[in-house]
């Protein structure tokens, strides 16, 4: 599908998040998110990708309103959210939900799966009896496959991919248009990880929510995404189409990231490979230039002097100075 | 025992003592690591897979306890050795890299201290050979300006760089074995690569044998010589590492190779094993797998699998092979 035949669900520009660095020097900063543009298409699947502490999560947060940016716009449906009172965000609020990386650090131990399911539901006052929201609980859990019977069992009575699944009804409760799902499967087992990953696809194709998938793990995103935006250090290197960007791509931090994935394959072995050296930088004080350029074997002077800028080619975004081609 | 095994194991029962009764986390595994070889245990959490390599360094801490079997190292039972001389072979012959570096370090010594007390240990050495040994350490195994870095504490440095502090630690005498249990899974991507590398060099150039415990399978490709794929406490399939890719025969391994996604082509759906790891106090009479497995016969849930050869080096637990089952289930549909 053509981008210009594709509604914008959300746009964010020139995003910025700074944290202070507490008891540092005056004015040393984390720099998380440094100026980011993204669109978000009605309908798709965009994986956010980057090693830790690229400022991946951050960003996800950012583009729904969970942590305020030191600037920059985020547009939702044509509305400027960050702009809005907070009372006047409440219905937008609801649209965008989150599911967590981690499926015993986000469920309330001493709630039950239906206070959980429902907490959602009576914040929003939908469902005007007990009765309606237990129904409306029940198809949620069906929905996610947790059997009913399991209505007032615990947290800590569920493995991990159950937990997950409840964490996924809790965020649908409400029938977002934008689920943000930060990294959902990297603390389960390979075998539960399929079964949750058919989940989210099932349950997108059923309702029709747009999906920011952030994930380390690149098999994954193969899977699951439509497009790829990579980021390195608080910035996106390069986005593009899924089978594009990973078949032909264009920022060498991409084509490495790539490469470093072991196959479990072992006629692929290769024993010459060639690895990225040394370590991500701290993003207290980021390289001058392309952030990359410490870690990148085709860096010059010019990489050092000058940001590259982000250019275009039909559907694929990229900022280098030295594209690959 | 030939001196050509460094490790062989042997019927290892490994039993968890619980108030709701015993719990065999190994039970009756048998594994061998040829000399200079890297063989990986492979499985999901909970399948035994750290449980057995905490049983050869005889780690295992109560309500656990090794009930039965052998663990030749060199042609010597470790089950026999007494807790001093075991003690003088943790380290020394036998070292153990674990995921999280940062639970290993003590993080109010530097690095460079800790790696110095680690030397003066095994070797006599006045403080200024210690401090070279220190360097040679950290040069060895890639830590950049490693004079500025044996001064750093261990939050000072990133998840790569303390691995790399830990196997260089582990490393220092030069050890027969190393046991790496999920060395890289808390690392990023292209980190990873470079410690796998880094392990692989060491390898080449000590003679060591790894026994390298992952979940991934990707890790095992790239890798290892010799696969076991451990499921509720026992080995479900062992083999050669390219004729296990080629010729995966165990359901639950077949399984679980299909429920991977890959980087290299993509499904539609993904595969899925039903149901979850079974509770290991109440595990099925038959075949630990069989609630899970959509072959299941009434025979599975009765009687336990013995681990049969199905083809040279290749053995797995399973009445059937994946390709009997599969072709069954085809000519059915």
């Amino acid at each position: 599908m053509p981008e210009s035949s594709k509604n914008v669900l959300l746009q964010a520009s020139h995003l910025v998040k700074e944290f202070p660095v507490e008891g540092g020097k005056k004015g040393s900063a984390v720099h998380a998110v440094s100026d980011v543009s993204l669109t978000l298409f009605e309908g798709e699947t965009l994986a956010l990708v980057g090693e830790s502490g690229c400022g991946k999560s951050t960003l996800g947060r950012l583009l729904i309103r969970l942590l305020p940016p030191t600037s920059g716009t985020v547009t939702y449906d044509g509305t400027d959210i960050l702009a809005l009172k907070e009372r006047d965000f409440a219905p937008y609020r609801r649209q965008m939900q989150i599911i967590f990386q981690d499926p015993y650090a986000s469920l309330d131990p001493r709630m039950n799966v239906t206070q959980i399911i429902e907490e959602p539901l009576r914040a929003n006052g939908v469902g005007k009896t007990k009765a309606e929201r237990q129904e409306k609980v029940f198809e949620l859990m069906d929905l996610v496959g947790i059997p009913r019977e399991y209505a007032k069992r615990y947290p800590h009575q569920f493995s991990g991919g159950q937990r997950q699944r409840i964490g996924i009804a809790r965020a649908i409760a409400l029938n977002p248009k934008l689920v943000v799902c930060d990294e959902p499967v990297s603390a389960l087992d390979v075998s539960i990880q399929a079964q949750v990953l058919n989940l989210l696809r099932d349950l997108q194709q059923q309702k029709h929510m747009t999906y920011l998938f952030i994930s380390h793990d690149l098999s994954v995103v193969r899977h699951i995404s439509d497009r790829v935006a990579v980021m390195f250090l608080g910035k996106i290197c390069e986005v593009g189409p899924t089978k594009d960007l990973y078949e032909h791509p264009l920022h060498p931090y991409t084509k490495f990231l790539l490469a470093s994935v072991p196959n479990p394959d072992p006629t692929k072995r290769d024993e010459n490979e060639v690895l990225l050296t040394g370590d991500i930088p701290s993003p207290v004080n980021p390289p001058s230039g392309c952030r990359f350029r410490t870690r990148c074997p085709f860096a010059d002077a010019k990489c050092a002097e000058e940001e590259p800028a982000m250019q275009e080619v039909g559907e694929r975004r990229f900022a280098c100075h030295h594209p690959l081609t | 025992m030939s001196e050509a095994n460094t490790l062989e194991i042997r019927h290892l029962r490994t039993v968890f003592h619980t108030r709701k009764g015993d719990l065999a986390a190994v039970n009756d595994v048998s594994l061998t690591v040829p000399k200079g070889k890297i063989v990986g245990i492979v499985g999901e959490s909970g399948c035994g897979k750290s449980m057995t390599a905490m049983s050869v360094m005889q780690l295992v801490r109560k309500p656990g306890e090794i009930e039965s079997g052998q663990i030749l190292f060199r042609g010597e039972d470790l089950l026999q050795k007494t807790p001093g001389e075991m003690q003088k072979i943790r380290g020394d012959r036998i070292s153990m890299i674990f995921q999280e570096p940062m639970t290993s370090l003590n993080p109010v010594y530097t690095v460079g201290h800790q790696v110095e007390e680690a030397l003066r240990i095994h070797e006599h050495l006045s403080k200024e050979e210690l401090h070279r040994r220190a360097v040679e350490i950290f040069e060895a195994v890639g830590i950049p300006e490693a004079e500025e870095r044996l001064k750093s504490y261990p939050h000072q440095l990133s998840g790569g760089l303390r691995q790399r502090v830990m196997i260089g630690m582990a490393m220092i005498c030069k050890p027969d074995l190393l046991i790496a249990d999920e060395p890289t899974t808390a690392l990023d991507v292209t980190i990873e690569a470079q410690i796998l590398a880094l392990m692989k060099k060491l390898r080449d150039e000590n003679g060591t044998s790894i026994l390298l415990i992952t979940h991934n399978m990707g890790v095992v490709a790239k890798m290892c010589d010799f696969v076991y794929v451990m499921y509720a406490g026992r080995v479900m399939e062992q083999a050669e590492v390219f004729e296990l890719f080629r010729n995966v025969q165990h359901p639950y391994t077949a399984g679980l190779l299909q429920s991977i996604p890959r980087i290299d082509h993509v499904v539609d759906r993904l595969y899925t094993i039903p149901g979850v790891v079974p509770n290991l106090l109440h595990l099925p009479a038959g075949c630990g797998f069989c609630t899970r497995c959509r072959y299941a016969q009434d025979r599975c849930y009765e009687e336990l699998p013995e681990l049969r050869e199905i083809a040279p080096g290749h053995f797995i637990r399973c009445f059937s092979t994946n390709q009997e089952l599969s072709g069954k289930e085809e000519s059915h549909a």
